[in-house]
């Protein structure tokens, strides 16, 4: 397994806000690397350094064995950027808009005649190569702005928020293209605030909050490790609450969090506990597998980080 | 601590290559798929004002040298339509790219650099500063109004002020805040220097202190060069206005670059 990027008490400040407070991480070739994190968490910042568009304050950042100071144009070679605003030519054709971009990198004229045939099947987007932008779906845009990513054959794609605003159906097809991608070992580094797409997406996931990493693992790793196996949500009148939390105190292997009208208990052991049992008084009370939004919601708190 | 300021030197010197061509067949593609709607101004304020002053206005007003008016501007249009089309271009045109189509983002994460966006823009605007000069030039010489074969100089010639006029207003557009606030630079600018560069009368005719205005502007300076080449009255002092051009692009270019930079990479 090789490293493929490096990145070594990596800071970015801007005057005197820290955006990326001296992070660490390393990703390996053929894998799906994940940054979840609210907004403003220095995720996009992070990836800005990553693609050599903007410099590091201080640290250490390789990619593809190139230090991101040196060697920005032969690493920008290497990488398939999907940004996360839709900046595709709109006067251009979908097919005028690959080959235009094909040409950034000095590609043979006939690789990227080929290159674009085949994204385009890829992609859905055969029948649609003589359109205009404009008269695209946005679930066809990103999925052009995908395709775009990938006309250099990239080591890494890199894809900044890639189903943000798209509907299910649209999000769902842009994944399936993505799985697809990683089957066929193309490493990609990807960041969101979608549970489920880091969820379903990613072999290793870093939260972002802060400008700093507070958790790594694989989605299944996080869960078990911050949320538990199972949830149960109270949702209880505010007269009837004390009672239940200071029951619910003295439980092993249960951690209780308070959230307005809602009160959250997290599972955290598996010896045979049985939250059924409890037999708590509430208006409602759903039961749940714990997942990563539990995690994400517990370590970067619930208010608003902006 | 000498590796620190070396890397930093590294970072800051501008990173220019022939990947800027890239940018610019970037412009001309998208040129030639809106071509109809781009040339319309181009194509028709030439005519218009060679028709209304030449022809409407010129018929009341005598010349000392004997030339007729229409004759006497019609060198001067070669430099002034122009510049507004090179200005055009690096001002509304690069803004728009910049900050409302991100045209600038989308090709920075490729190999190609910054600087050579920055200079693929101001090739390009120059590109648009020639296609005019060219028509302008076909029309005035059906229209007779070219005197010496020399005029055939102003294609090429007409790269200096095309890159001058490219490189002055994208430093502009690198500080402008909004796409409405470059209307400062037009009304301010290049307005009074469509009017005042000596197009439509002898810069002579100006008191004193507005004659010395008008050396610093640089419109001047390509009105006398072509002036001298369509008439075939070419002297030294027309080098001295090149050399002006050449000196005031150069500098610009480099403002330019380095303000776009300041600008764009945070």
């Amino acid at each position: 397994m090789s490293e493929i990027i490096r990145a070594r008490d990596i800071v970015k400040r801007y005057g005197t806000f820290t955006a990326v407070d001296g992070i660490s991480f390393s990703v390996t070739a053929g894998e799906c690397f994940g940054f979840l994190g609210p907004n403003g968490a220095g995720k996009t910042t992070t990836i800005r350094m990553i693609t050599c568009v903007s410099p590091l304050t201080a640290g250490e950042l390789t990619v593809d064995g190139m230090d991101v100071r040196q060697e920005p144009r032969r690493i920008k070679a290497a990488l398939g950027v999907v940004p996360q605003d839709n900046n595709l030519d709109p006067d251009l054709s979908v097919r005028q808009n690959l080959r235009v971009y094909g040409r950034y990198f000095d590609l043979p004229r006939r690789l990227v005649e080929e290159r674009i045939d085949e994204s385009l099947a890829l992609f859905q987007l055969s029948d649609r190569a003589n359109a205009r932008i404009a008269s695209l779906s946005s679930g066809m845009q990103r999925r052009l702005t995908v395709a775009r990513g990938l006309i250099n054959a990239p080591k890494i794609l890199v894809l900044d928020e890639p189903t943000t605003g798209l509907d299910p159906q649209a999000r769902h097809l842009v994944w399936q293209k993505l799985r697809y991608l990683r089957s066929q070992g193309v490493t990609m580094l990807l960041t969101t605030h979608y549970m489920e797409e880091a969820a379903h997406l990613c072999d290793r996931i870093v939260i972002v909050y802060q400008g700093k990493i507070i958790a790594e693992g694989t989605s299944a790793e996080l869960v078990e490790r911050f949320a538990g196996r199972q949830v149960v949500e109270l949702h209880v009148g505010e007269g009837d609450r004390a009672p239940i939390v200071e029951r619910l105190a003295g439980l092993e292997g249960v951690s209780v969090e308070e959230v307005e009208d809602i009160i959250y208990v997290y599972v955290l052991s598996e010896n045979g506990f049985d939250p059924a049992g409890l037999k708590l008084e509430a208006t409602r009370v759903v039961y749940r597998q714990a997942n990563l939004e539990d995690v994400f919601l517990r370590l970067t708190g619930r208010g608003l980080a902006e | 601590m000498n590796a620190i300021a070396l890397r930093r030197r590294a970072i800051i010197r501008p990173d220019v290559s022939l990947r800027a061509l890239r940018v610019w067949q970037r412009h001309r593609d998208v040129y030639l798929q809106l071509w109809k709607s781009e040339l319309i101004w181009p194509l028709v304020e030439p005519l218009i004002t060679l028709f209304a002053l030449g022809v409407g206005l010129g018929g009341l007003v005598e010349l000392e040298s004997g030339q007729s008016y229409i004759e006497f501007i019609a060198p001067g249009l070669l430099a002034v339509w122009p510049m507004w089309s090179a200005s055009a271009e690096c001002g509304w045109g690069s803004f728009f790219r910049m900050e409302n189509q991100r045209t600038f983002d989308a090709i920075v994460a490729t190999p190609v650099s910054i600087e050579d966006v920055i200079t693929g823009e101001i090739l390009w605007g120059a590109t648009r500063a020639l296609i005019s000069t060219a028509y302008i030039l076909v029309v005035i010489s059906a229209w007779g109004l070219v005197d010496s074969p020399l005029a055939l100089l102003v294609l090429p010639a007409a790269v200096i002020p095309g890159i001058m006029f490219a490189s002055i207003s994208l430093s502009y557009t690198s500080v402008a805040w909004s796409i409405s606030s470059l209307n400062y630079f037009f009304a301010v600018f290049i307005t009074p220097m469509f009017w005042l560069a000596g197009v439509f009368f002898p810069v002579e005719r100006l008191p004193e202190w507005a004659q010395t205005v008008a050396w610093w502007l640089p419109a001047t300076h390509a009105v006398k060069v072509y002036r001298a080449l369509t008439s075939g009255e070419l002297g030294w002092s027309h080098l001295g206005d090149v050399v002006w051009m050449v000196v005031v692009a150069a500098a610009f270019y480099v403002i330019a670059l380095y303000s776009m930079r300041r600008r764009l990479v945070k």
